[in-house]
């Protein structure tokens, strides 16, 4: 029996699920068209939310009923948290366009509140069933942002094909999931990882098994389950598009490392080969097709998919350094890529514009320091220290090495210097390209952002201790059970 | 004056800041005073180290030891200290980066405020790369410097400047991320061991500490030291750079501007050759003494001194010319180097300052006449010696020195490495020889087109011999040159105690089959002694 204190732990999804309702039914009582407000109930709605996942993460422990389903330990706090300040970054890049008026802000802004809240049944799923709801609640809203530009033929045609591909995913991450329950008994991840100790080998788990992982890779974006990815990127609206390229993602990743490493750890023999294929595929394809795009958007998409694959690394290598790797990339990479997509923002003059390599050229001129900010992103995508990205990508290639998988480690290295060359594509457009100086849209909240994702890179890749500590600390209930 | 590294390393760092922060970039005599004077007094502070050093017998190997945790949860150390090859190295890369800056005033016209930002910047990056003795520290430096050099070339290159600049800085990043694969390899190997590969650990405290390292190097498996050479091999033979990972060199050098190819030369390429004498040789020994390694290294360091001179030879450009004689000269450095004695490890060692002061000397030269004449075409001088007679001579001496003449600096580390290489193998020897030989045919044959003859071109009659300032960046060189080739004593002397240490590491009897009497000296201030030899081959009969 759920307790009336159990409610305390759902805390922030519940203050999520009335927000959006409220935004969805403010404009009712005026000011439709009224961005700043909206985007001001936003930012409370998600400090109110912050708030909340301190408490629950402060309250005592649930009842049996409760916890079977759902956890609020420090794994799932260090995710929310970091849901909670994706959000807030994409809702200031979203904006500037929002405010305008051709579209409802408040529209938006709850859809971005449903989103966040699946992201957060996400992170604290520990029952299949709770994580699939949680998924399909972000997936169905980030269709719908998608699709936001409705008068644009490339939004729409994005959304659809999102949609389709998206469901389809969908379809195949559950039916593994039935599966798993067939051979299993039990959708619940403890209850999982105990059946399948002694199950190696099986069949029908191996393709439950193997059916999951296709419908996560789907949602991290990983090959041979990429293609949707450049499209869609590049038809969503670049705000939405950060959304999916940082949150939606982090949230995969989210639910991927629990069920890898609470529920399927003993199955480990059985699949690492394929997540090795997928991680490898994923940083080959990912990197090498990124080489020849002209336009950034497309590029930072495939980017986007090595980047999955670099994370899978942190999965594969099953250890504490692993899953510790993990959330340090999740970390740094929402940062640094923000502020990539902040920095596409700038050069926004029409809905589509700012996405050429071309239009970075001599940028150095124009505005000097957002120069400097986008050189120090790309270099934290690249992995180069001082910034943050060597620190992430330094511990998966540890994990990945002390796991064993030297050959893996290499094409790893060889591929994120492959993966400079089109970042620095844009760098030399920027400082080396005299043409032109580009021109740079000036708005307070986006150059705030740009701000704050420089500081957060450098900082936290100067003085990483702090954030390994506490990767640290939110592994410790994973690893725990899983060395159980 | 505890902290006299780290001081003399963000010196330029603060210069940096300072310029991009409070000085407007029209304010160009501002931006050149500031650059001058924060360039100027890290060269001053760098003499410190050179006067402060301890060379007397007995004094520790690693001096000026700094120290303090900076990630602990990974074991990662602030760890700085130098040996006398790293005061020689940085003395001499404060001296050069001095040069570049005050050559740099006439020739970079545009966007100098970034330019001299950036000088600054790449010189907090060397010094670093030279003081670090905590692995991933080093790896930081080491990759940090890229960046600003790659922008040197990159913005204020020549006609192919792109190409060039991401080509130099793809290469090194993929020698270094396959180095990065090398120390984790090593770290692990310390601590926990790589149990899926067969690799147990030693099960010490997780640590990035290179002195460690040259400490458990011995007991490192043979099969697992083979791939760790391999993949240092392949992050340093790239910087040197050895044959066949030297096709880098040429483009960068011929793009970058004088100042960079200066920089380029007398440190960048001396990164390579540092990191065999501070990491490979003495964490890898077995690696390093066993054959499949070193006949190939030996074998690639000739076809570099032969091949290098052969194509340098050819060039219609002087700047390729000099650029390929570097790939020829460090083949030396590095034969001297795998001759794994004293001897040829002192030579090797001088001779990479020797070409970082005659290298950098003839980029500057270089420079010089390509700013009067925009060409650096070997075709379009002749009998400039006429109208440019104080050119002619700094621009004689340095080649001499190059060439390693009596009484100038290359003769003595050309000499060393000769004699211990002759000690190995009489054939290497040979070969490196008849680079010598060759080396004075490139250089004389170039001399002798550009200086002498008629002075047939008549845009060339006009040419302005050189300034008061651009004499004053030759002269130092130019009294360095004289210095080490008529008393090069000192020099020495600061090199034998290091060069001891990692002989003794490479191999330990090294001493006692040479019958000579060898004390070691503590690693560092207030550090235990060493485990010794037998120690070491006790440790690795229990494992």
């Amino acid at each position: 029996m759920m307790t009336w204190a159990d409610l305390l732990f759902l805390n922030p999804e519940i203050v999520l699920s009335i927000g959006g309702c409220f935004l969805l039914l403010a404009p009712v009582l005026g000011g439709r068209n009224n961005g700043v407000a909206a985007r001001w109930s936003m930012l409370v709605l998600l400090a109110v939310t912050a708030g909340a996942v301190f408490c629950a993460a402060a309250a005592q422990a649930p009842s049996a009923a409760l916890s079977a389903l759902f956890v609020v330990d420090s794994f799932a706090v260090f995710f929310k948290l970091l849901f909670v300040v994706i959000i807030a970054m994409v809702t200031l890049l979203a904006s500037e366009f929002l405010e305008d008026g051709r579209y409802s802000a408040w529209e938006f802004y709850s859809l971005l509140a449903f989103a966040l809240c699946g992201m957060m049944f996400m992170a604290s799923g520990t029952h299949l069933i709770s994580i699939y709801v949680g998924l399909e609640l972000m997936s169905l809203s980030s269709y719908i942002l998608t699709g936001y530009y409705k008068n644009e033929n490339r939004s729409t045609e994005a959304a659809m094909k999102y949609f389709v591909l998206g469901s389809v995913s969908s379809g195949i991450l559950l039916y593994g999931m039935s599966l798993i329950y067939g051979v299993c008994g039990s959708l619940h991840l403890a209850t999982i990882s105990t059946a399948v100790a002694t199950m190696s080998g099986n069949q029908a788990l191996i393709i439950g098994v193997m059916m999951l992982g296709a419908g996560l890779c789907f949602k991290v974006a990983a090959v041979p389950f990429h293609v949707w990815t450049p499209d869609v990127y590049t038809g969503a609206p670049t705000p939405v598009t950060a959304f999916l390229s940082t949150g939606s993602k982090v949230a995969a990743f989210a639910i991927f490392a629990r069920i890898f490493y609470m529920g399927l750890h003993s199955l480990e023999p059985d699949w690492n080969s394929i997540i090795a294929t997928v991680a490898a595929l994923s940083m080959i394809v990912g990197n090498l097709a990124a080489l020849t795009q002209d336009n950034v958007k497309r590029m930072l998409a495939y980017s986007s998919i090595a980047h999955a694959g670099y994370a899978m690394l942190g999965i594969l290598a099953m250890s504490e350094l692993g899953l510790q790797g993990v959330l340090i990339y999740m970390l740094v990479y929402a940062f640094a890529n923000v502020g990539t997509w902040a920095m596409v923002m700038l050069l926004r003059r029409r809905e589509y514009a700012g996405e050429k390599v071309d239009d970075f050229d001599g940028l150095h001129k124009s505005a000097p320091l957002y120069a400097f900010a986008m050189v120090v992103f790309l270099l934290s995508l690249g992995g180069i220290p001082p910034t943050a990205g060597f620190i992430g990508k330094y511990f998966l290639f540890a994990a990945v090495i002390s796991a064993g998988y030297a050959w893996l480690a290499v094409i790893a290295v060889l591929m994120s210097a492959v993966s400079v060359f089109y970042y620095f594509r844009i760098v030399m457009a920027m400082y080396m390209k005299e043409s032109k100086a580009a021109e740079v849209v000036e708005s307070r909240q986006v150059r705030f952002i740009v701000a704050v994702c420089l500081v957060a890179t450098l900082l936290l890749g100067i003085l990483p201790e702090r954030m390994i500590r506490g990767a640290a600390r939110s592994i410790a209930p994973i690893v725990n059970l899983a060395s159980r | 004056m505890q902290n006299i590294l780290s001081i003399i390393t963000y010196w330029p760092l603060v210069g940096a800041l300072l310029i991009l922060f409070f000085v407007n970039k029209e304010s160009s005599r501002a931006i050149k005073a500031i650059t001058t004077f924060f360039a100027g007094t890290t060269f001053l502070l760098s003499l410190v180290l050179w006067f402060q050093y301890d060379r007397s017998a007995g004094a520790p190997v690693f001096q000026f030891i700094e120290r303090c945790s900076w990630i602990p949860s990974i074991g990662v150390d602030y760890f700085f200290g130098i040996d006398g090859i790293a005061m020689l190295l940085i003395v001499m890369t404060t001296l050069l980066t001095f040069i570049a800056v005050y050559s740099s005033f006439t020739a970079i016209e545009q966007r100098q405020k970034e330019y001299y930002v950036l000088l600054l910047m790449l010189e907090t990056g060397m010094i670093g790369v030279f003081c670090a003795l905590d692995f991933f520290l080093f790896y930081v430096f080491w990759e940090v410097m890229l960046v600003p050099m790659y922008f040197l070339i990159g913005v204020w290159g020549g006609p192919r400047k792109l190409y060039a600049a991401i080509k130099f800085f793809l290469y090194t990043l993929a020698g270094s991320v396959l180095m990065l694969l090398g120390i984790l390899a090593l770290y692990f190997y310390n601590s926990s061991g790589i149990p899926f590969l067969g690799i147990a650990g030693l099960g010490n405290a997780p640590s990035f500490d290179i002195l460690k390292f040259h400490e458990i190097g011995h007991t490192i498996p043979p099969g697992m030291q083979f791939w760790l050479f391999l993949a240092f091999f392949i992050a340093f033979a790239i910087k040197v750079p050895m044959f066949p990972f030297h096709t880098w060199l040429p483009d960068a050098h011929v793009e970058a501007p004088t100042a960079g190819s200066v920089i380029l030369a007398a440190v960048l390429l001396k990164m390579g050759t540092y990191g065999f004498v501070r990491f490979a040789l003495p964490i890898l020994p077995g690696a390093t003494t066993s054959s499949r390694i070193l006949i190939p290294v030996v074998v690639l360091s000739i076809i570099g001194i032969v091949y290098g001179a052969l194509v340098a030879m050819v060039q219609p450009d002087m700047k390729k010319l000099v650029a390929y004689s570097s790939v020829s000269h460090l083949g030396f450095v590095m034969l001297g180097m795998f001759a794994l004695n004293p001897m040829g490890l002192q030579g090797s060692v001088l001779q990479m300052i020797n070409h970082g002061i005659s290298t950098g000397g003839l980029f500057l030269l270089v420079g010089i006449v390509y700013e009067r004449r925009h060409t650096r075409m070997i075709a379009e001088y002749g009998g400039i010696a006429k109208v440019m007679p104080v050119y002619a001579f700094f621009f004689l001496i340095t080649t001499l020195s190059s060439i390693g003449l009596p009484t100038l600096n290359g003769f003595i580390g050309e000499f060393a490495i000769l004699l211990g290489v002759a000690n190995v193998s009489m054939v290497w020897a040979s070969f490196a020889a008849l680079g010598i030989v060759l080396g004075a045919a490139y250089m004389l044959w170039l001399y002798q087109r550009v200086f002498w003859g008629p002075l047939d071109n008549p845009k060339n009659s006009e040419l302005k011999d050189l300034s008061l300032r651009e004499q004053w960046t030759l002269i130092p060189l130019v009294i360095c040159m004289f210095w080490i080739g008529i008393y090069p004593k000192p020099f020495f002397d600061i090199m034998e105690e290091p060069v001891n240490y990692i002989v003794k590491k490479v191999d330990p009897t090294y001493f006692e089959k040479a019958g000579i009497q060898y004390v070691e000296p503590p690693l560092m201030e207030g550090h235990e002694k060493p485990a010794g030899h037998a120690e070491l081959k006790a440790i690795e009969a229990a494992r």
